[in-house]
Formats: C-alpha cells, sequence, structure tokens
C-alpha cells in the first residue's frame, strides 16, 4: 500500500466496490427464482409444484391402507365477484391412490371475466407430497356472462408423507385478471 | 502547515457557493449534520402529530388515513433522514481526522452524495401536499398495500428511495476507500479508533444491501407500472417475497443504525472514564461477527408469515446469537468503567444512557425472538417499543453524545455545559415516559399503526403522549446550545477533554480547515 501510488489503488478499490455493488443489485433480483426454487424444494408457504407428469403405463396405485383427509376450500381475492366453491367440502384418501374433485365457478357479471386460482397447501410442509396430475390452477379460466364450469383437479397424495399428517387442506384464492395481461406460462408452473 | 505547500487554497470560499461546491470534508460533515438535524425535527413534527392522535381514545386530529401518512412518513425520515446522515455526516468530520488522512479519498463524489440528499427529501415530503397524499403503507412498505393498493404518489417514493440508496452507496464506497488507503504511517488496521472500525464495517454492510433494497423498488415499480407480478399472487408472484428481499436488506440496516452508534460511545467512555478501552480487539472482532449475523437473521421479522418449523428455529437461534457479541461489547464498556475517574459531562451522561437503555432494547430484542412469543407480540406496541429503545435512546443518544463531545473540536468553544445536562435530563425522563409504557401496552395486546384504540389503553397512551411532547420539546435545547456554541464561549483547548485521545485532539480547536495536509508524527499514534 504504501510504496504504490495511492490514488490507482484507489481506484482499483472504488471498481471492486461498484462491482460489488452491480452484483448486489442482481442478487436482489436473483433472490426472486432462488425464492421460487426454495419454496418448491421445501413447500414453503404452502406453495404446491407444478403438474406431475409420469409414464403413462405407471398409474399408481394405493400403497398403503393409510387414510389421509384431504379438505378443499376457496376463497376470492378483493373484487373478484365470482361464485366459487369446491363441489365436496373433503375426502379421503390412501396414499398413492388418484383422486379427481371438482370446484365450480361462476360468472356473475354481464361482461366475460377471466380469472386465475393460485393453490395453497396447509400444512406447508405437505406442499411438496401433494402431486397435481391435472388442475384447473395450471391455465386462466375465461368464464362468458352468467356462465357456470366445473373444474376438475386429479391429484394423488405421495406415499412418503410424514405419518403425522394425517389431513391437509387445499386452499385456491381466485383472482380477476381480466385486465392484466401476464404470462399465463409463468403461473401455470405452480 | 499550509505555509510550506501550494498556497490556492488557504480557507472556505465565501457565501452559498462554499457550500454547494465543497469537497471539504469538514464542510460536507457539517451539511450532512445539519441536514440530518433538520430531518430529525421534521420526523419529530410527525411523531408529535401521532402522539397528539393517540392522547385519547377516538378519532381527534387527523383521518386514519392521515395517521397512516404520518406513521410512514415519519419512519422513512427518521432512518432514511435523520439517522444514518448523521452518522455519515459524523464519519466526514471524523473519519480523516482520527487516521491523520488529509480529506476523504473521492472528494467530489462527497459532494454529490450529500448533495443528492436534500432532493430526495423533497421529493418525498412534497407527497404530503399532493391530491393522493403522503405514503400510507408503513415505512417497511410491504407488498401489496405499497403496489396493488398504494396511492399514486409511491412513484415518488420509489424514486426518492432510489436517491437516498444512491448516496448512501457512493457515501460508503468513499469511507472505505478513505479508510483503507489513506491511513497516515504508522496506522495500522488495529490501531485505528472503534469508530473508524465500526464504520468500515457499516460502509460494508450498506454496500451489500443498499443494492437490494434498490432492486425491491425497481421491483415494485415495475409491478406498479409496467404490468410484472413479482408480489402479485394473481399473476404468479408471491407477496412473502416481498418480506424476505426488505428484510434481507432490512436487517442489516438496523445495524447500519447501530454500529457507528458503538463506535462513538467506545470513544467516549474512555475519555471520561480517564482508562483506556477494555478490550479493543475483542470489540473489533464483536462488530464484526454482528455484521456476519445481520445478513441471516432477517426472517425473524416475519415468524407470523407461515415458515417450516426449522425454518422458525433457525431464524430465532440464530437471532439469540446476537446477544453473545453485543454482550461482548456491553461488558467491555462497563469494564472500561469499572474503577475509572469517571466524571460526567454531558458526552459521557449521554453515552452511560446509551449503554442502559440500549441494552433494555437489546433485551426486548431477545424476548421478541423467541418464536412462538413473537406470535403474542408481533405488530403490537411492544415491537415498537423495543425498536425505539435501540434507535432513540440507542442510535439517537450516541448521535448527541458524539455531537456534544466533538462540538468543541469543531467550533473551537466549549458548549454551554449547563444546558446540556439540561437537555440530557429532559431527553432522558421524556424518553423513557415516551417508550417505557408502550411495552405494557403491546403486552396488553395494543395494535401498532392504528389511529385509535379500546378503553383498557387509554393510561399508558395519555402517559407516553406527556413524555412524548417532553421529549421533543427538549430537543430544541440542543439546537440553541448548537447555535450558542457555533457563536462562541469559552475558548475550547486542543484536547478539550482531559482524558482524550486520539489524533482529533492533536490538531487545534476549532479544527482548521486543512489538517494533516503533511501526515502526522507516527509517534503519536496511540495503540487502542
Amino acid at each position: 500500500m504504501k510504496s504504490e501510488n495511492p490514488r490507482s489503488s484507489t481506484k482499483r478499490l472504488v471498481t471492486k466496490l461498484l462491482f460489488a455493488v452491480v452484483g448486489m443489485f442482481a442478487f436482489g433480483f436473483a433472490l426472486v427464482p432462488l425464492y421460487d426454487v426454495i419454496c418448491d424444494i421445501t413447500g414453503l408457504n404452502g406453495k404446491t409444484s407444478g403438474r406431475y407428469s409420469m409414464a403413462a403405463d405407471s398409474e399408481p396405485v394405493p400403497v398403503s391402507e393409510r387414510e389421509i383427509t384431504v379438505q378443499f376450500m376457496a376463497q376470492n381475492s378483493a373484487g373478484m365477484e365470482w361464485v366459487f366453491g369446491p363441489n365436496e367440502a373433503q375426502v379421503k384418501v390412501h396414499p398413492g391412490e388418484v383422486k379427481v374433485v371438482s370446484y365450480r365457478a361462476k360468472n356473475p357479471n354481464d361482461y366475460v371475466m377471466t380469472g386465475q386460482a393460485i393453490p395453497s397447501v396447509a400444512p406447508n410442509e405437505a406442499a411438496q407430497y401433494l402431486k397435481k396430475l391435472e388442475c384447473f390452477c395450471f391455465a386462466e379460466q375465461e368464464l362468458q356472462p352468467g356462465e357456470e364450469v366445473n373444474m376438475a383437479i386429479r391429484f394423488f397424495v405421495d406415499e412418503n408423507i410424514p405419518e403425522k399428517i394425517t389431513k391437509l387442506t387445499l386452499s385456491y384464492s381466485l383472482h380477476d385478471i381480466t385486465d392484466y395481461e401476464v404470462a399465463v406460462e409463468g403461473i401455470a408452473a405452480r | 502547515m499550509s505555509a510550506a505547500h501550494d498556497d490556492h487554497h488557504h480557507g472556505p470560499a465565501k457565501g452559498i457557493s462554499r457550500w454547494l461546491f465543497t469537497t471539504n470534508h469538514k464542510d460536507i460533515g457539517s451539511l450532512y449534520l445539519w441536514f440530518s438535524f433538520a430531518m430529525f425535527l421534521l420526523g419529530g413534527t410527525f411523531a408529535m402529530v401521532i402522539r397528539a392522535e393517540l392522547f385519547q381514545p377516538g378519532l381527534q386530529l387527523v383521518d386514519p388515513n392521515f395517521f397512516n401518512q404520518m406513521t410512514t412518513m415519519h419512519g422513512l425520515i427518521m432512518v432514511f433522514g435523520a439517522v444514518m446522515p448523521a452518522f455519515v455526516g459524523l464519519a466526514n468530520w471524523m473519519i480523516p481526522m482520527m487516521i491523520g488522512a488529509p480529506d476523504m479519498a473521492l472528494p467530489r463524489m462527497n459532494n454529490w452524495s450529500f448533495w443528492i440528499l436534500p432532493f430526495a427529501f423533497a421529493m418525498l415530503s412534497a407527497t404530503l401536499f399532493m391530491e393522493a397524499g403522503a405514503p400510507n403503507f408503513g415505512w417497511t412498505f410491504y407488498a401489496p398495500l405499497s403496489t396493488t393498493y398504494a396511492p399514486e404518489t409511491v412513484t415518488f417514493f420509489i424514486f426518492a428511495v432510489h436517491i437516498m440508496g444512491a448516496s448512501s452507496i457512493m457515501g460508503s464506497i468513499n469511507i472505505i476507500a478513505t479508510i483503507l488507503n489513506m491511513r497516515a504511517p504508522g496506522m495500522t488496521l488495529m490501531k485505528m479508533p472503534l469508530f473508524v472500525w465500526t464504520w468500515l464495517i457499516t460502509a460494508y454492510l450498506l454496500i451489500a444491501v443498499m443494492p437490494v433494497l434498490a432492486g425491491v423498488v425497481t421491483m415494485m415499480l415495475f409491478d406498479i407500472h409496467f404490468g410484472t407480478s413479482f408480489f402479485n399472487a394473481a399473476g404468479g408472484g408471491d407477496p412473502v417475497l416481498f418480506q424476505h428481499v426488505f428484510w434481507f436488506f432490512g436487517h442489516p440496516e438496523v445495524y447500519i443504525m447501530i454500529l457507528p452508534a458503538f463506535g462513538i460511545v467506545s470513544a467516549i467512555i474512555p475519555t471520561f472514564a480517564r482508562k483506556r478501552l477494555f478490550g479493543y480487539d475483542s470489540m473489533v472482532y464483536a462488530t464484526a461477527s454482528i455484521a456476519f449475523l445481520s445478513f441471516i437473521v432477517w426472517a425473524h421479522h416475519m415468524f407470523t408469515v407461515g415458515m417450516p418449523i426449522a425454518g422458525e428455529l433457525f431464524f430465532m437461534y440464530a437471532t439469540m446469537l446476537i446477544a453473545v457479541p453485543t454482550g461482548v461489547k456491553v461488558f467491555n464498556w462497563v469494564a472500561t468503567m469499572f474503577r475509572g475517574s469517571m466524571t460526567f459531562e454531558t458526552p459521557m451522561l449521554f453515552a452511560i444512557a446509551f449503554v442502559v437503555l440500549f441494552t433494555m432494547g437489546g433485551f426486548t430484542g431477545l424476548m421478541l425472538a423467541i418464536t412462538p412469543a413473537d406470535f403474542q407480540y408481533h405488530d403490537t406496541y411492544f415491537v415498537v417499543a423495543h425498536f425505539h429503545y435501540v434507535l432513540v435512546p440507542g442510535a439517537v443518544f450516541s448521535i448527541m453524545a458524539a455531537v456534544y463531545y466533538w462540538l468543541p473540536k469543531w467550533t473551537g468553544y466549549m458548549y454551554d455545559e449547563t444546558l446540556g445536562k439540561l437537555h440530557f435530563w429532559l431527553s432522558f425522563i421524556g424518553v423513557n415516559i415516551l417508550f417505557f409504557p408502550q411495552h405494557f401496552l403491546g403486552l396488553a395486546g395494543m395494535p401498532r399503526r392504528i389511529p385509535d384504540y379500546a378503553l383498557q389503553f387509554a393510561d399508558f397512551n395519555w402517559i407516553s403522549s406527556v413524555g412524548g411532547f417532553l421529549f421533543g420539546a427538549s430537543q430544541l435545547i440542543l439546537l440553541v446550545v448548537v447555535i450558542k456554541c457555533v457563536k462562541g464561549g469559552k475558548k475550547a483547548t486542543a484536547q478539550v477533554w482531559e482524558g482524550a485521545q486520539g489524533l482529533e485532539w492533536t490538531v487545534d480547536s476549532p479544527a482548521p480547515y486543512h489538517t494533516f495536509a503533511t501526515p502526522p508524527d507516527p509517534k503519536l499514534i496511540h495503540a487502542q
């Protein structure tokens, strides 16, 4: 430090620090995908993972006599006027057994609306064991004025689900995205 | 000493251009400190509105939306406008003098990093006069309150935060470059005064987290204006993500506001105890440990949002771990005072009050760190009491201690000790009447950020408000003391305080416009 010109060493230090600043700004944005990955791995926040795909001939079969209660809930986000709810409040499943349940939605308004359902599982740690083969939440729903639809979910509960979990709740919150231009592919990943 | 050198730089320029174009670290330090004091009064005025509304239950003075604007603006102005610029101002004034450097490493950038600040805060404060009103979503600006449901003025807020961040980043680059490259010969790292050490570490924290804050407000900007969905659940985003990114910035930020305070107290207590600081090395390591730990505890602000139990345990234990290096510091301060020949001038009074009251704030922090207990305390006045104890009799008292301690060096005159002591005692009594009852309010269940409350909270709120008015009014004494001291008084000697050690006390009082144009004699550099 003492032998070299202090101005050039200051310049080098400042360059390094500026790189650190830019790096940390980028890191702030990197936290976004990182957060999704961590949520996906850990089921943090009750985020379910996206469409579960398996080989066509390996339809899962009930692998245990355990019974798990899966409850269904629905809520509308602020300003969403659709009538929205599950057709059955709860079902009992054996781990590994594929079940189909459905939700119904009705657009009470006299104009076309688009909705998007976002799933969440409680308890959080159960989220990663709920595998969805098919779900209306993988796509946005467009309903004509007054139209009413039934929307299906095909799912099974992974056999590795911890013993202590006997009941889990799948909840959908429905958002009005009529005026949004969102990239739906991004959502379908959930 | 300038006679032997170029003659073109004798003293300050005259008039307003001195302040607009100055590259002198002492001028810029003064600008920062005056700006910070102005913001302290502005943020304090907002606090007075809050305490006046909470004086009794019911809605008396302001409507709830304006109340929310007051809590938001109070927090933002105090954090970014009062506390942080005050520490940067002290760093500007003192660091070059403490390490025997002639000025900051990047004097022109220094000018810029100060002068963008008034614009940032003018922009932020101007929202109060706009139709949509000032930001009303709390200083933590959680999405979607600050995105989907924000007033239109949120964009002014976003750009104000960008400018404040740019100012802080430039300031910290400057401080790091000064400390690493401009120390006088013989001033090794482990001989640096602790104020310099704590600021070096703080500057690194700022460089690490201010860009993340810039990132999070940029994401908000995109969500609001460009249709992205970082924090919008309908578009596949997640509002909880906001809280994670915000607190990744926010927790180191609270240490940014307290580490320089540790440095100040570590300078003042040895002076008035007339002993060397106990455990200098452990102070340095403790500061570094606290800085490191600050990066891995952020989620303790959000225990209630839903987290795996393993996560809650991790953040709980990591948070409690911070009590260890902090305890080392408190022990060292007490050990420095132990059997010292102490005198109790105003800076020492503020420093001792800092040690006692900051430690109390630390203890309530430990209570909040206990995850299951936090579910009870979360978003209550207990949290308000906790962080005001660490920030007001913590950070703010340390700044006042620093002002009293170095004021004779800055102005060349001794301040009025009687008025100083009066300021201290009124502040000390006021701050405790103000914040101590808030612990009880919080434990009894009063939520924070509400303009009205249930009747059973009336008595403690009344007491708290009286304390608030007392504390607020007493700060005007500080203004009087400083103005009196700038104008004149008893001449200060170079050393000012009998027990003061360090390079800044080897130059005249007031410190000449240019100091250490030639490096100081290495013999003057004391082992700490």
